[in-house]
């Protein structure tokens, strides 16, 4: 592993300055509970970057997943996530949660 | 306990086609088992030490530590294959013509062999740790069991050990005259596959704003989740949906890899030398 460590704290100092522009107003939350996304259906800007909260309340892991939108990311068991995307066109992008694909679906619709 | 395993093999497919395509690549190589076992088990340890510190790595650098993470490993495999792949251009000749004067350039071949190593270890980390993430988070919830994660995580990393067989044999039928052509070729496109994945995480991230249009939709013909779509995507670099930034990188790495190889091979009369001082009973 140590050989790694080196070019990974540099690709690291190299790419931190550029996520600083991120920020954005206050997300929109998107519950996970019993393997489900409550609300399943989120509205949300279209042509403009939009960022979510994911609050993952249930004890399990769950990977936010949209190839659509193109997405993946964890989100362990009582945490809580970040997931940006976008500047979307207006339509409707299907998400699911890879790790309860039966249950864990939700849509965003950029309008 | 199906569903576990599935998603258990889903992740480790990708990581066990890479180590196939590894051994192939190395065949007859001395030392090569040691250091693909050097890199599975550093991913491994890895895996559980990124999984440990997930929290900690997600909120990095505005809540994108996770994708930076991602795209960062990426982006040292590809640096490793293109390595690898210039390291071969070098001393493939003499590989290619005569099994046993490979062990003899071994001295040589070890730096190789570890920038593989690197490449088996950063795949088996970036699955592994959510491996780790979704077998740990069914073990703390109260429906699970250990019993779920045993069968799940022992399951599905036997069924991706069995698609690391396959692939290795499956290369293997190929006949040694033109076994390290097509590798180095495999390779190549596995780097350009990741450069253009790494693109995406980068996307994910806000780091690259531009390119981000979708090209086209091939989701309906193969989708690259599927098991074919994600053998593709470790071959050939599919994605079903690739952008401007993964296709441009795809090229650019592709391109750059070429470039470097054909430096690197371009004196064919040391390699020649070479050869004849590795094997003088020739």
């Amino acid at each position: 592993m140590r050989p790694l460590i080196a070019p990974l704290a540099l690709c690291a100092a190299l790419l931190a300055p550029m996520t600083s522009a991120l920020a954005d107003d206050a997300p929109i939350t998107i519950v996970i509970k019993d393997h489900m996304f409550t609300p399943a259906e989120v509205k949300v800007p279209a042509n403009k970057r939009v960022t979510l909260l994911v609050d993952n309340q249930d004890a399990t892991s769950e990977e936010f997943e949209s190839a659509e939108l193109k997405v993946e990311k964890i989100v362990g068991g009582r945490k809580q996530i970040k997931v940006s995307f976008g500047p979307l066109k207006p339509g409707k992008y299907p998400f699911f949660g890879e790790f309860h694909e039966a249950t864990a679906k939700g849509v965003v619709i950029a309008e | 306990m199906l569903a576990s395993l599935i998603i258990v093999f889903r992740e480790v497919l990708e990581a066990g086609l890479i180590i196939g395509i590894v051994m192939a690549a190395t065949k007859g190589v001395v030392g090569r088992g040691r250091w693909v076992a050097i890199g599975i088990g550093a991913g491994i340890v890895g895996s559980c030490v990124v999984a440990w510190f997930a929290d900690a790595i997600s909120g990095m650098f505005a809540d994108t530590g996770q994708e930076m993470f991602n795209a960062c490993v990426l982006l040292v495999a590809v640096v490793m294959l293109a390595w690898h792949n210039a390291w071969m251009a070098q001393h493939g000749r003499e590989m290619a013509r005569d099994m046993a004067a490979v062990g003899r350039a071994v001295s040589n071949g070890e730096q190789s062999l570890a920038a593989l190593a690197v490449v088996i270890g950063v795949a088996v980390l970036r699955e592994g740790a959510e491996v780790v993430l979704f077998l740990t988070g069914i073990l703390a919830s109260e429906e699970g069991g250990l019993t779920t994660v045993l069968a799940g995580g022992l399951g599905g990393v036997a069924l991706g050990a069995l698609m690391s067989t396959l692939m290795y044999v499956g290369l293997l039928r190929i006949p040694t005259r033109h076994l390290f052509r097509v590798t180095t070729w495999l390779l190549t496109l596995l780097a350009a596959g990741m450069a253009a994945t790494a693109m995406s995480f980068l996307a994910q991230a806000g780091v690259l704003e531009s390119g981000g249009t979708i090209l086209w939709d091939s989701s309906w013909i193969l989708r690259d989740k599927s098991v074919l779509g994600q053998a593709l995507h470790v071959l050939i670099g599919y994605t079903d949906r690739p952008t401007e930034a993964q296709l441009a990188a795809y090229v650019a790495t592709v391109l750059a890899i070429l470039a470097l190889t054909r430096v690197a091979g371009g004196g064919g009369k040391p390699a020649l030398a070479d050869r004849r001082v590795a094997n003088p009973a020739e």
